[in-house]
C-alpha cells in the first residue's frame, strides 16, 4: 500500500485535519454542491412547470380548509400525487401535473398511503357523504382505520383575518389581486352561505363551489371549510376536454 | 456584587416574562397563546430561581445522584444530556407504540388532540430530535473534550445549548398536539420555533468549534469530522427548508416560501439529509469514538475513514429526489437522485466495514460483552438498511414500495437497529464513567435489553415487509377480466394482522428500553447487582477434586 498517489492524498489530508477552519469550509463546500445542482434549476428551467388551463389560487374558504387539512396531519396518511401508472390512473384519475400544485404553499404530495390518494377526490362523493365519513369513517367504510373528526362540525371556523392570509401567500408568489385581498373575508363568508350574495366570487375563482357544505347553513364550521377544500381537489383542470390532452400529447423535454 | 448580578438577571427575565404575557394576550390564535404562556412560565421559574434560594437544579442534581464538585472535564451538561436522552427516548417509543396501536385499532384515536395525524409527528420528532438529538449533544460534548484533551470552550453557552434545545422540544411537541404544524415531514415546527432552534444551533456550533480550536492534540480526530459535518449541514438544511412567511408576527401560522415542485424537492432534500446527517453522520461520529473505546482496539483503517467521510457527505446531499419518484418532479432530477442513491451504498458500507473490522482480534467480546454485541448489531442493521435504501431508490422497485409500509419498515430497521442500538450502547458506556461507578448495575439486564430490542426489530421489520409488499401488489393487481381486483378498503383490511405484529415488536423494543431505564436508575443510586458473570462456564468446587478414598470392595450377594 505504498502507492505514491495515496501517500500524497493522505499527506494532503493532514492539513485539513490540523486546521479547523479549512476542515469546516471544505465540509460546507462539499455538502452544498448537490443541492445547488439539483434544486436551483427547478426555479428557472421553464419545462419544470408547464402551463395548464384552469389552475387558480385557492378561495379564502378553500385555503382555510387546507389549513385544517394541514393542522390535522392528513398528509401523514393521504398522498395528493397520482403517479403515471395504469392502476393509479384507473383508481384515482389522471396523473398529477406539476402545475396543479403551483399555488400549494406548502405542497401536500405526501409520502404514505394508509388511506387512498386524495389528489382528485373533489366531486367524487357528495357533501353528505363527506360529513358522515369525517364524523365516523367506519360508518361508511367499515374497514377504515381513519380517526374520527366529528369535532369539526361543532367547531365554528375561526375566521381570523383572511386578508392577512392572502397577503402572506401573495408575498410568497401566489397571484391574488388587490380585489381578492380586499374581499377576502366577504368571499369566505359568502362561499358557504346560500343566502348571501357571493358577488363576483365565481368570476374571480372559476369553478368555485358556492353552497353550504356541512348541512347546517346557519353556521360556518371547520367542516364547511374542509369539505370546500376536499370537493375542489383535482377539479380545476378539465382533462375530459380535448384541448389539454392535445397539449399533453405534444409535451416534450421531460 | 452577587446581589447586583442576581438583580440584573431578574430584571431580564421579568422583561421576557412581560413580553411573553403580552404576546399571549395579543396572540392571533390559541396555539400561539399557549406557547407564549409556556415561555412566560419558564421566565417566571427563572425569576424565582434567581431571587430566592430556590435551587431546583441543585435539588435535581441531588435527585439524580450526580457527583459533587467539578469534574476534570465539563461533564455536568453531558450527564443532563444522558438523562434527557433516556426520558425522551421512552416518551418517543411510547408515542410510537400508541400510534401503531391506533393503526390496528382506530377506536384508540381520541379527537382532536390524540388523533393519529397529530401524534405521528410527535412520535417522529421525539425519537429523532429529542432522543437522537440529546444523544448527539451529550456524546459530542463528551467526545470533543476527550479527543481534544481540553475542556469545553464556553461551558455557559453549552448549558444554554442543552436547555434551549429542551425548550425547542417542548414547544415542538406541545405544538403538534395543539395542531401547530408546517406539515413538512421531520420539520413540522412553525417559524418562531424554527428561529429559536437556529439560535440554539449557532450556539452549539460555537461551543463545538471553539472547543476544537483550543485542542491540545495536533490532529482533529475522525469522530469530530463527522460531528462537524452534522452540525454544519443541519444548519444549512434547517434554514433553507424552513424559509416561510408568517401570517402575523403574533400568530403561529406561516406559509412556505416555495410551492409545489420546488417545495417538494426542497423538503426532501432536507428530509433525506436529516437522515444523512442527523441520523448517519452524527451517529457515525458516536461509532468512531465509542466502538474503539469499548473494544479497546484502534479504528480499523485511517484511509478508509478519509475516503468514506468525504464520499459520504458529498453523495448524501444528492439522494433527496428518490422520495419523489414518478411524481411531477422532472425526470432528470429523479434519475439523478436514483443514481446517487445507488452510489451511496459504497461509502455507507465503508463506515460499516471500518466499524466492524475495528473488532479484529476482539471478536470474542461479542460473546462476552453485551455492549459490544449491541454495537455490532447496530452496525449490522446500519449495513442492512443502507443496502435496502439504495435498492428502494431504484425507480422500478420504488414504483412498488412507494406510499407503502415497506418504507416504514426500512426507516425503522435503520432507526431502531442502527440509531437506537448504538445510542443504547453509548449510554451504557457513559453512565458508569459519568457517575463514577465501577460498572452498570447489571450486565445481564443489558443482555435482556439486547435480545428484546433485536427481537422487537425483527418483528417490526418483517411485518412491515409483508404488509408493504402486499399493499403494493394489491393496489396494482388486475384480474383476467381487465379490472382492478381490490378496492383500497380491501388492502386496509388485509393489513390488520401485520399491524398487530408491528405493535408487538414495538412493545418488545419499548420494554427493553424500560429495563435499561431501571438499570441506569440503580446504577445512579450506586448499586451493583449480585449476579453470575456472563462469560463463565459452570464451576462446582465440590466436584473439582481427586478421588482420594479407595473404592469400597464389591460386596458379594448373600
Amino acid at each position: 500500500m505504498s502507492d505514491p498517489v495515496v501517500e500524497e492524498t493522505v499527506k494532503g489530508h493532514k492539513r485539513l485535519e490540523r486546521n479547523i477552519t479549512l476542515l469546516a469550509v471544505a465540509t460546507f463546500i462539499t455538502v452544498s454542491i448537490g443541492g445547488l445542482v439539483q434544486i436551483t434549476p427547478l426555479f428557472y428551467l421553464e419545462n419544470t412547470i408547464e402551463k395548464v388551463e384552469g389552475v387558480r389560487p385557492y378561495t379564502p374558504l378553500e385555503q382555510a380548509g387546507r389549513d385544517i387539512y394541514i393542522r390535522e396531519g392528513c398528509y401523514t396518511c393521504h398522498s395528493q400525487m397520482v403517479r403515471p401508472f395504469r392502476d393509479e390512473v384507473e383508481r384515482y384519475g389522471h396523473y398529477s401535473l406539476a402545475a396543479e400544485s403551483m399555488y400549494d404553499h406548502p405542497f401536500q404530495w405526501g409520502s404514505k398511503r394508509t388511506g387512498p390518494d386524495l389528489a382528485r377526490v373533489g366531486n367524487r362523493y357528495s357533501d353528505e357523504w363527506h360529513v358522515q365519513h369525517l364524523e365516523n369513517p367506519q360508518s361508511v367504510v367499515p374497514e377504515s382505520v381513519m380517526p374520527q373528526y366529528s369535532f369539526l362540525k361543532d367547531t365554528e371556523l375561526a375566521i381570523g383575518d383572511p386578508a392577512a392570509t392572502l397577503t402572506a401567500l401573495r408575498r410568497v408568489g401566489v397571484s391574488y389581486s388587490d380585489e381578492d385581498i380586499e374581499k377576502a373575508e366577504a368571499d369566505m363568508l359568502a362561499q358557504a352561505d346560500p343566502d348571501a350574495d357571493p358577488g363576483d366570487l365565481a368570476e374571480r375563482y372559476p369553478k368555485a363551489l358556492i353552497r353550504d357544505f356541512d348541512g347546517d347553513p346557519d353556521r360556518l364550521t371547520e367542516m364547511d371549510a374542509l369539505i370546500a377544500y376536499l370537493q375542489m381537489l383535482g377539479t380545476l383542470v378539465d382533462f375530459d376536454s380535448a384541448a389539454p390532452l392535445e397539449e399533453l400529447a405534444e409535451e416534450k423535454g421531460r | 456584587m452577587h446581589a447586583e448580578a442576581a438583580l440584573g438577571r431578574i430584571g431580564l427575565w421579568f422583561i421576557i416574562m412581560l413580553a411573553a404575557i403580552a404576546s399571549a394576550v395579543a396572540a392571533a390564535d390559541a396555539g400561539f397563546a399557549a406557547h407564549a404562556t409556556i415561555i412566560a412560565i419558564v421566565a417566571f421559574a427563572m425569576i424565582w430561581m434567581s431571587a430566592s434560594r430556590f435551587d431546583p437544579m441543585g435539588k435535581a442534581q441531588g435527585f439524580f445522584k450526580m457527583p459533587d464538585g467539578p469534574s476534570r472535564y465539563d461533564d455536568d451538561v453531558i450527564r443532563w444530556g444522558v438523562i434527557a436522552t433516556m426520558f425522551w427516548g421512552i416518551a418517543g417509543l411510547l408515542a410510537g407504540v400508541f400510534i401503531a396501536a391506533q393503526l390496528a385499532f382506530p377506536q384508540l384515536n381520541f379527537e382532536p388532540y390524540l388523533n393519529f395525524g397529530r401524534v405521528r409527528p410527535l412520535h417522529t420528532s421525539a425519537v429523532i430530535f429529542a432522543f437522537g438529538g440529546n444523544a448527539l449533544l451529550a456524546t459530542s460534548f463528551y467526545v470533543v473534550q476527550r479527543t481534544c484533551r481540553t475542556q469545553l470552550a464556553f461551558p455557559g453557552l453549552a448549558r444554554f445549548v442543552f436547555w434551549g434545545y429542551q425548550l425547542f422540544i417542548v414547544l415542538a411537541a406541545t405544538g403538534y398536539l395543539l395542531g401547530i404544524t408546517q406539515s413538512r415531514e421531520y420539520a413540522e415546527p412553525e417559524w418562531y420555533v424554527d428561529l429559536w432552534l437556529t439560535i440554539v444551533w449557532v450556539a452549539y456550533f460555537i461551543v463545538f468549534v471553539g472547543t476544537l480550536a483550543k485542542r491540545k492534540e495536533p490532529h482533529i480526530y475522525v469522530a469530530n469530522w463527522f460531528y462537524l459535518a452534522f452540525i454544519v449541514t443541519i444548519a444549512m438544511l434547517h434554514i433553507v427548508n424552513n424559509l416561510a412567511m408568517p401570517v402575523s408576527l403574533l400568530g403561529a401560522k406561516s406559509y412556505s416560501a416555495f410551492a409545489g415542485v420546488q417545495d417538494a424537492l426542497t423538503q426532501w432534500w432536507y428530509g433525506h439529509n436529516a437522515v444523512g446527517f442527523f441520523l448517519t453522520a452524527g451517529f457515525l461520529a458516536m461509532m468512531y469514538y465509542f466502538v474503539p473505546k469499548q473494544a479497546e482496539r484502534p479504528v480499523y483503517s485511517y484511509r478508509l475513514s478519509i475516503i468514506h467521510f468525504w464520499s459520504l457527505i458529498f453523495l448524501y446531499i444528492w439522494a433527496g429526489p428518490h422520495h419523489l419518484h414518478y411524481t411531477a418532479l422532472p425526470d432528470w432530477a429523479q434519475t439523478l437522485g436514483m443514481v446517487f442513491s445507488v452510489m451511496l451504498w459504497m461509502p455507507s458500507w465503508g463506515g460499516m466495514i471500518n466499524g466492524l473490522m475495528t473488532l479484529n482480534g476482539a471478536w470474542d467480546k461479542v460473546r462476552t460483552d453485551p455492549i459490544i454485541r449491541m454495537m455490532v448489531m447496530a452496525l449490522a442493521f446500519y449495513g442492512m438498511s443502507t443496502f435496502e435504501g439504495p435498492m428502494l431508490s431504484i425507480k422500478s422497485v420504488n414504483s412498488l414500495s412507494h406510499y407503502t409500509d415497506w418504507t416504514i419498515g426500512h426507516v425503522h430497521s435503520g432507526a431502531l437497529g442502527w440509531n437506537g442500538m448504538i445510542t443504547f450502547a453509548c449510554v451504557y458506556f457513559l453512565v458508569p464513567r459519568l457517575w463514577k461507578r465501577g460498572r452498570m448495575y447489571s450486565l445481564r439486564m443489558i443482555n435482556w435489553h439486547f435480545w428484546l430490542a433485536t427481537l422487537g426489530i425483527v418483528f417490526y421489520a418483517s411485518s412491515m415487509w409483508v404488509s408493504g409488499i402486499m399493499q403494493g401488489l394489491m393496489w396494482r393487481e388486475y384480474g383476467p377480466n381487465g379490472y382492478l381486483v381490490w378496492s383500497f378498503a380491501d388492502s386496509v383490511a388485509a393489513m390488520f394482522p401485520m399491524y398487530v405484529m408491528r405493535m408487538a415488536g414495538g412493545l418488545m423494543y419499548l420494554s427493553g428500553a424500560l429495563i435499561m431505564t431501571y438499570n441506569i436508575w440503580m446504577t445512579l443510586a450506586g448499586k451493583q447487582r449480585e449476579e453470575a458473570p456472563l462469560r463463565d462456564a459452570a464451576y462446582d468446587p465440590q466436584a473439582d477434586r481427586p478421588i482420594v478414598q479407595p473404592r469400597p470392595e464389591a460386596v458379594p450377594a448373600e
